[in-house]
């Protein structure tokens, strides 16, 4: 029992990653339609935002202009880091829509996913070409503390990511329900033409949809960053591959499916790994998605593909 | 000055001339008519002036402004609102969901709001429901608020629709055949409905329509359109006796 507790614990953590990135793809497709394949690489993104806003404001602390007790200063770090880091990546998210995809609103799908697998490309190696090869090593902004209960034994850091990724999934999933703004994303997914003509404009919900799935990218980002610390201009790739297949697993355009099967994606890997020799970990846990696409092929909370009218 | 003037429009689709300096002007509280027969242009029409499309040639004024370049999210903030042939409804979209959604542009609060729930956006919330409800009221479709529109029977889809583009607070209503596909007896509910709201609200109308009892009665003045230019102008009793409608509609008459 405690051993499965144990990979629970485990397995919350490893799936708040996913479940944080899932849900910038679902709520890009859900609103517009398309595939944002760059999603994985905003996420790298957002992570690189985080070390450099966390090293300046360790930097800005250690010259002693604020004088307050290490842990307070820590927390006020990390709490400053998420939501600069997260303002900061919509930016780079809006960019994205503005440059890459506004263009090609009207175009073949197929182009709009050719010239995210480009950003994508261009934010690695753009990355690589500005910061150079080295990998940067994350600043640690929760000094690990061990509550063992009942032979569990749980991090503080383990709680609070896992706590910040229910929150940020629950705060989203309120504004995409109750606020203008997240009505406007509803209606943009069901019925493109006549959005405009109620007055509503299709340029600033996509901006905003762009915005707040690379703001929780950057959450999710700063979350791997505090657990594992190496950052690599490489390291969105598998994620967001993963994140991708979540998506689909919640069911295309549900924040609360991609939310959940995120979290679902990262038991399957974990309790996966306990089992069988990890190097397996990958191949047999996308078997197991495999087969479950193959009996819901739109995913846990998604509607079937023709359910969508476009013009 | 009139509240809705379209001077000489003339849109091109790549090389088919759709619409041909075409002219409309409508005063505060009108209700005009547009007929013709099928692709004709009418809803390329609608489309132009709510700006969906932009015409090639022309200018649209709306209160002396010219609106004729604006992104249609603007001009419908602006007063026009429309609804639309196959009426175009949300789908997993509640009845009153659709009302409160075409009140975007009246909503001032910001991200704050939407995200923490001011005060401020709690009381423009409330208001928002409110009066969407009271529009739902005025279209007779109250009591289906919160069901999905795509359980309810077509006649109260039309109506949500209209109590929709209602919400916009329109200056002109622009109704696309509002009554296409009804039987005659939701038929005649549609028109006391529209009847009522015009009454009451006193917006001006500009509507499509085929069935030509709904048009005659509602309308004051009526423009036919064949092949994107209008054939004919005048009140209802005009229209119906002139013979180059008449001919457009049901073909010329030959000595045999």
């Amino acid at each position: 029992m405690a051993f499965f507790l144990q990979n629970l614990v485990n397995a919350l953590q490893w799936g708040s990653f996913y479940a944080l990135i899932a849900i910038g793809y679902s709520m890009v497709y859900g609103v517009l339609f398309l595939f944002n394949f760059a999603h994985g690489d905003i996420f790298m993104v957002g992570a690189y935002i985080g070390f450099f806003v966390s090293t300046g404001l360790l930097a800005l602390a250690s010259t002693g202009v604020v004088a307050l007790p290490e842990g307070v200063t820590l927390a006020l770090v990390l709490v400053l880091t998420l939501i600069i880091s997260m303002i900061l990546n919509s930016f780079v998210g809006m960019l994205v829509e503005r440059i890459g995809y506004r263009p090609l609103r009207n175009a073949p799908r197929a182009s709009a996913a050719i010239t995210g697998l480009m950003i994508g490309i261009i934010l690695e190696t753009g990355n690589l070409a500005i910061l150079g090869p080295q990998r940067r090593l994350f600043p640690d902004l929760i000094p690990t503390q061990t509550i063992t209960v009942a032979g569990v034994s749980i991090t503080n850091k383990k709680m609070l990511i896992v706590g910040i990724s229910i929150l940020l999934t629950v705060a989203l999933h309120q504004f995409v329900q109750r606020s203008k703004w997240g009505m406007a994303m509803r209606a943009m997914a069901y019925d493109y033409v006549v959005v405009p003509l109620m007055g509503i404009p299709v340029n600033t919900v996509a901006l905003m949809t762009f915005g707040l799935g690379s703001a929780l990218a950057a959450a999710g980002g700063i979350l791997y960053g505090t657990a594992y610390p190496v950052l690599d201009p490489n390291m969105g790739i598998l994620f967001g591959w993963k994140a991708f297949v979540a998506a689909i697993l919640g069911g295309r355009g549900s924040i609360l499916g991609a939310g959940v099967a995120g979290f679902l994606l990262g038991f399957i890997e974990i309790f996966v790994a306990t089992i069988f020799p990890s190097t397996m970990r990958n191949l047999i846990a996308f078997s197991i998605i495999m087969i479950i696409l193959t009996f819901r092929p739109h995913g846990f909370f998604g509607e079937p593909y023709s359910a969508r009218l476009r013009l | 000055m009139a509240l809705l003037e379209v001077r000489n429009m003339t849109h091109w689709f790549g090389g088919l001339r759709a619409v041909h300096n075409y002219n409309l002007t409508i005063e505060k509280g009108q209700i005009r008519g547009l007929i013709g027969p099928n692709g004709a242009g009418k809803t390329t029409i609608f489309n132009l002036i709510t700006g969906v499309y932009h015409p090639t040639e022309g200018t649209i004024l709306l209160e002396g402004e010219d609106i004729t370049h604006l992104e249609p999210n603007e001009i419908a903030s602006r007063g026009l609102g429309r609804t639309f042939q196959n009426m175009r409804l949300w789908r997993y979209l509640t009845v009153l969901e659709h009302v409160k959604m075409a009140r975007y542009s009246k909503l001032t609060y910001g991200l704050v709001g939407a995200f923490f729930g001011t005060a401020k956006r709690e009381a423009e919330e409330k208001a928002n429901t409110e009066l969407a409800m009271e529009l739902l009221d005025l279209v007779g479709a109250a009591q289906f608020a919160d069901q999905l529109v795509t359980s309810l029977p077509y006649g109260i889809q039309r109506r949500v629709e209209l109590a929709r583009a209602l919400a916009t607070e329109p200056k002109v209503l622009f109704l696309d055949e509002p009554t296409a596909g009804m039987n005659p007896e939701e038929l005649i509910q549609m028109m006391e409905i529209i009847r009522k709201v015009h009454d009451q609200i006193g917006m001006a109308i500009f509507l499509i329509e085929h069935r030509m009892k709904f048009v005659m009665e509602l309308c004051e003045t009526i423009q036919t359109l064949n092949f994107g230019e209008v054939i004919a102008e005048g009140t209802p009793e005009e229209i119906r006796n002139n013979p180059v409608v008449i001919e457009a509609y049901l073909g010329k008459e030959v000595e045999v």
